[in-house]
C-alpha cells in the first residue's frame, strides 16, 4: 500500500497497463506535452512517447471517433474527455457508433474503450465544466458507467475499465482529484458493476456516488452521535448497476436516501429509487428520498455554487427524516 | 497505375452484381417483404467498384447509408446481405442492423452507417491502427455530397492530415443530400477543394468512369500505404433513384435524371470493354447470367430463413 491522490492513482493505472499491454494508448486534448490538464497522464509521453500519447486538436468528435474505430481495429484506446461537459459536441461518435456498434452488427464487433472525463462542481468552473452527466449514459444501452470515489477504487476501476471489451465512460469528479488514500500497488483490480459498502450501519442505507461519497460519510460519523447508524454504499459502477448489493442493505437497513451531484430530476436517483422500489417495496419503512442537485444550470459565484451541490448537512436531513429522528 | 484486364473483368462484374443485387431489393420492398429504410445505390456503382478493386481484405472500410455497393465491392456475401435486408436471423448482423448497418469485421467492413458524417472518425481510428500496429493496410471513407459538410467529416480529415494518416476519403458526390442539392449545400463547385484546409492531396473524377476512379484511387492507397498521408477523391455521381425507396423525388426535373441515365456508369463500360477486346457479347451474358443466378439464390435464401426469435432483443449488447 501506498498513500497516492486520486490522480495519482490513475496515472499508476495507466503506466501498468500500458506497460502489460502495447495495444493500449492514450488520446485526448493535451495528455502528452501538458500531461493532462489535471495532471492525470503526467509523464506517460516521457516513458511510452508519442505514438501510444497521442496530443490531439481540439476536436472531440475526431479523437473520441478515432478511439472507437481503433478500438474496432484491434486496440485498446484511453481517450480523455477534458471536461465531460465536452460530450455535446462528440456524442455521437460515442452513443450511436461505440455504443452501438455490437449489437448493430450482430455481435461481430467488440469496442475495447475508455473514455474518461472529468465531472462536477466545486471549483467556480461554471455552467459548462461542473456538471455530472452520468444519468445520460446510463441510459445508453452499451456503455458501462464508472463512478469512483477513492483513490484506490480509481485505480483498481480504471484498470478493469481498459481490460474490458466494451466502451466504458469513465467519470472522475474533479474535486477528488486532490485526494488521498490507500491505493494497492501493482495490478490491482476492481471489478466493475460491484458495489463497496464503505461503512456499515444498521438503521439507514445512503446510497451516494463520487464526491458524495465523503460527505455521506461525514454525515454518517456525525449522526452517529445522534444515535443513528448509517451504511453507506458506494456503487463504483452505474451501468451495470450492483443491484444486489443495494437491495441487500435496503433489506438490511429498511430505509433508503441516495445521494448525487447530478440534477435530481431524471438523475442516477431515479433508476436506483424505481429499482428499489420494484424489488424491494415490502421491507421499506419509510418513503425513499433523494438528495441532488436543484434543477438548475451550475451556478458560478461561490454561495451559489455551495447552494447548488448537495451539502452534508443535507444529507443528515434526508437520514433524520427516513428514520423519523 | 493502370488497370489489369482481369481487375477490369472483376470490377465489371461487381458493377453488375450491385445493380441487379439493387434492382432485387427495389422490387422486394415494393412488395413489402423488405422492412424500413432501404437505400439504393444504382448509377454509383463505378465509385465503389472503382475504389475497392484497389483494396485487399485486411484494409478497412467505412460505409453510408446507402452502402450496399460499398459492402459487396468489399467481398461482402449477398446472401448474408439480403438476409439482413428481410431481418432474418441468418443475416450479417442476425437481424439487428438492417441496410443501414451490415459490417464485416473479417472482411474490414466497420459498417454502413445511418448517420451522415458519422464514418470519417472512425476511419481515421482505422487507419490509426493500421500506422500504430505498423500493418501497411489502409482506411478508406466513403462519404456523401451531404456529409461533405458535416463537422466530423473536416475534424476527421484534418486529424488523419495532421498525423499523416493512411486514409483514402472518397467523396460521393451524387448532386444530392435527399432533396439539397449541392450547389445549395455549400459554396464550392469541387468537393475536392475542401481538402485544401487541410493541405491535403486531393481530385475531382468522374464517378461514373471506372476507369478513371480506379486510377485515382490506386494513387491514393498507395501514398497512404507507403506512409505519405490521406488524399480526398471526389467523385461525381448521380443517384438514380429516389433518396429511399418510395421517394418519389420531385425536387429534380426528368430531364436531368435523362441526361445522367445516359451516362450510366454501367453501359458506359461495358461499351468500353468491348472495344478494348476485354468482354464478348458472350462473355457479358455468362456474367450477367451468373451474378443473376447468385442474387436470386441469395433472395430465396433470405426468403426461407428463419426470423429471429423475439428472445434475442437483448443478446449481443455487451462482449
Amino acid at each position: 500500500m501506498a498513500t497516492m491522490t486520486f490522480a495519482d492513482a490513475l496515472n499508476d493505472a495507466h503506466r501498468i497497463e500500458m506497460r502489460r499491454d502495447p495495444n493500449v494508448f492514450v488520446v485526448g486534448e493535451d495528455v502528452g506535452i501538458y500531461g493532462g490538464i489535471f495532471g492525470v497522464t503526467k509523464g506517460l509521453l516521457e516513458e511510452f512517447g508519442e505514438m501510444r500519447v497521442r496530443d490531439t486538436p481540439i476536436t472531440e468528435s475526431a479523437f473520441v471517433g478515432c478511439a472507437v474505430g481503433a478500438a474496432a481495429a484491434g486496440l485498446r484506446p484511453v481517450a480523455e474527455l477534458m471536461f465531460v461537459d465536452f460530450v455535446g459536441v462528440c456524442l455521437d461518435q460515442l452513443y450511436n457508433q461505440g455504443a452501438k456498434m455490437r449489437y448493430m452488427f450482430g455481435g461481430k464487433a467488440q469496442i475495447p474503450m475508455v473514455l474518461r472525463a472529468s465531472c462536477g462542481a466545486g471549483i467556480g468552473a461554471a455552467a459548462q465544466h461542473s456538471q455530472c452527466l452520468e444519468a445520460w449514459f446510463m441510459h445508453v444501452p452499451g456503455l458501462k458507467v464508472v463512478m469512483p470515489s477513492t483513490p484506490a477504487d480509481a485505480k483498481g476501476l480504471l484498470i478493469s475499465a481498459i481490460r474490458d471489451n466494451n466502451p466504458v465512460v469513465f467519470l472522475e469528479h474533479k474535486i477528488l482529484y486532490a485526494t488521498e488514500g490507500e491505493v494497492p500497488e501493482g495490478e490491482y483490480t476492481v471489478p466493475l458493476g460491484k458495489a463497496d459498502v464503505k461503512r456499515k450501519g444498521e438503521d439507514v442505507t445512503v446510497v451516494a456516488t463520487a464526491a458524495m461519497v465523503p460527505k455521506a460519510l461525514a454525515a454518517a460519523d456525525a449522526l452517529a452521535a445522534e444515535g443513528i447508524s448509517v451504511e453507506v454504499l458506494d456503487p463504483r459502477t452505474l451501468l451495470p448497476l450492483d443491484e444486489e448489493a443495494i437491495l441487500a442493505s435496503v433489506k438490511k437497513t429498511h430505509r433508503l436516501v441516495v445521494v448525487h451531484e447530478a440534477v435530481k430530476f431524471a438523475g442516477p436517483g431515479g433508476e436506483i429509487a424505481a429499482m428499489v422500489a420494484e424489488k424491494a417495496f415490502d421491507y421499506l419503512d419509510a418513503p425513499i428520498l433523494r438528495v441532488a442537485a436543484p434543477f438548475s444550470p451550475v451556478p458560478f459565484s461561490p454561495p451559489l455554487e455551495q447552494a447548488f451541490i448537495p451539502s452534508e448537512e443535507r444529507i443528515s436531513q434526508a437520514v433524520r427524516e427516513v428514520v423519523g429522528a | 497505375m493502370s488497370i489489369t484486364r482481369e481487375k477490369l473483368v472483376d470490377a465489371y462484374t461487381t458493377m453488375v452484381k450491385i445493380r441487379t443485387f439493387e434492382e432485387h431489393a427495389a422490387q422486394l420492398f415494393a412488395e413489402g417483404k423488405i422492412p424500413g429504410f432501404v437505400h439504393l445505390y444504382v448509377g454509383e456503382e463505378a465509385v465503389a467498384a472503382g475504389v475497392c478493386a484497389t483494396l485487399r481484405d485486411s484494409d478497412y472500410i467505412t460505409s453510408t447509408h446507402r452502402g450496399h455497393g460499398h459492402l459487396i465491392s468489399k467481398g461482402g456475401d449477398v446472401k448474408r446481405m439480403m438476409a439482413e435486408l428481410f431481418g432474418k436471423r441468418t443475416g450479417y448482423c442476425k437481424g439487428k442492423g438492417g441496410s443501414m448497418h451490415i459490417a464485416d469485421m473479417n472482411l474490414g467492413i466497420m459498417g454502413a452507417n445511418g448517420i451522415v458524417g458519422g464514418g470519417p472518425p472512425l476511419a481515421v481510428g482505422a487507419g490509426f491502427a493500421c500506422k500504430y500496429l505498423g500493418r501497411d493496410d489502409v482506411a478508406v471513407c466513403f462519404f456523401g455530397d451531404g456529409a461533405a459538410n458535416q463537422g466530423t467529416t473536416h475534424e476527421g480529415m484534418n486529424l488523419a492530415s495532421c498525423w499523416k494518416l493512411p486514409v483514402v476519403f472518397v467523396n460521393e458526390n451524387n448532386c444530392y443530400g435527399i432533396s439539397c442539392s449541392v450547389d445549395r449545400a455549400t459554396c464550392v463547385t469541387d468537393i475536392a477543394d475542401k481538402a485544401a484546409a487541410f493541405d491535403m492531396p486531393a481530385v475531382t473524377v468522374d464517378g461514373n468512369d471506372l476507369m478513371a476512379v480506379y486510377e485515382a484511387a490506386s494513387e491514393a492507397v498507395e501514398r497512404a500505404r507507403r506512409g505519405a498521408g490521406p488524399t480526398l477523391i471526389e467523385c461525381k455521381t448521380y443517384r438514380q433513384r429516389g433518396h429511399f425507396e418510395g421517394d418519389p423525388a420531385e425536387y429534380r426535373s426528368p430531364e436531368e435524371v435523362a441526361e445522367w441515365k445516359a451516362k450510366d456508369p454501367i453501359p458506359r463500360l461495358e461499351k468500353k470493354l468491348l472495344e478494348m477486346g476485354v468482354l464478348t457479347e458472350a462473355r457479358i451474358q455468362e456474367i450477367r447470367a451468373g451474378v443473376l443466378a447468385e442474387v436470386e439464390e441469395a433472395v430465396r435464401f433470405a426468403e426461407e430463413s428463419p426470423l429471429p426469435d423475439p428472445s434475442e432483443v437483448t443478446e449481443d449488447v455487451y462482449a
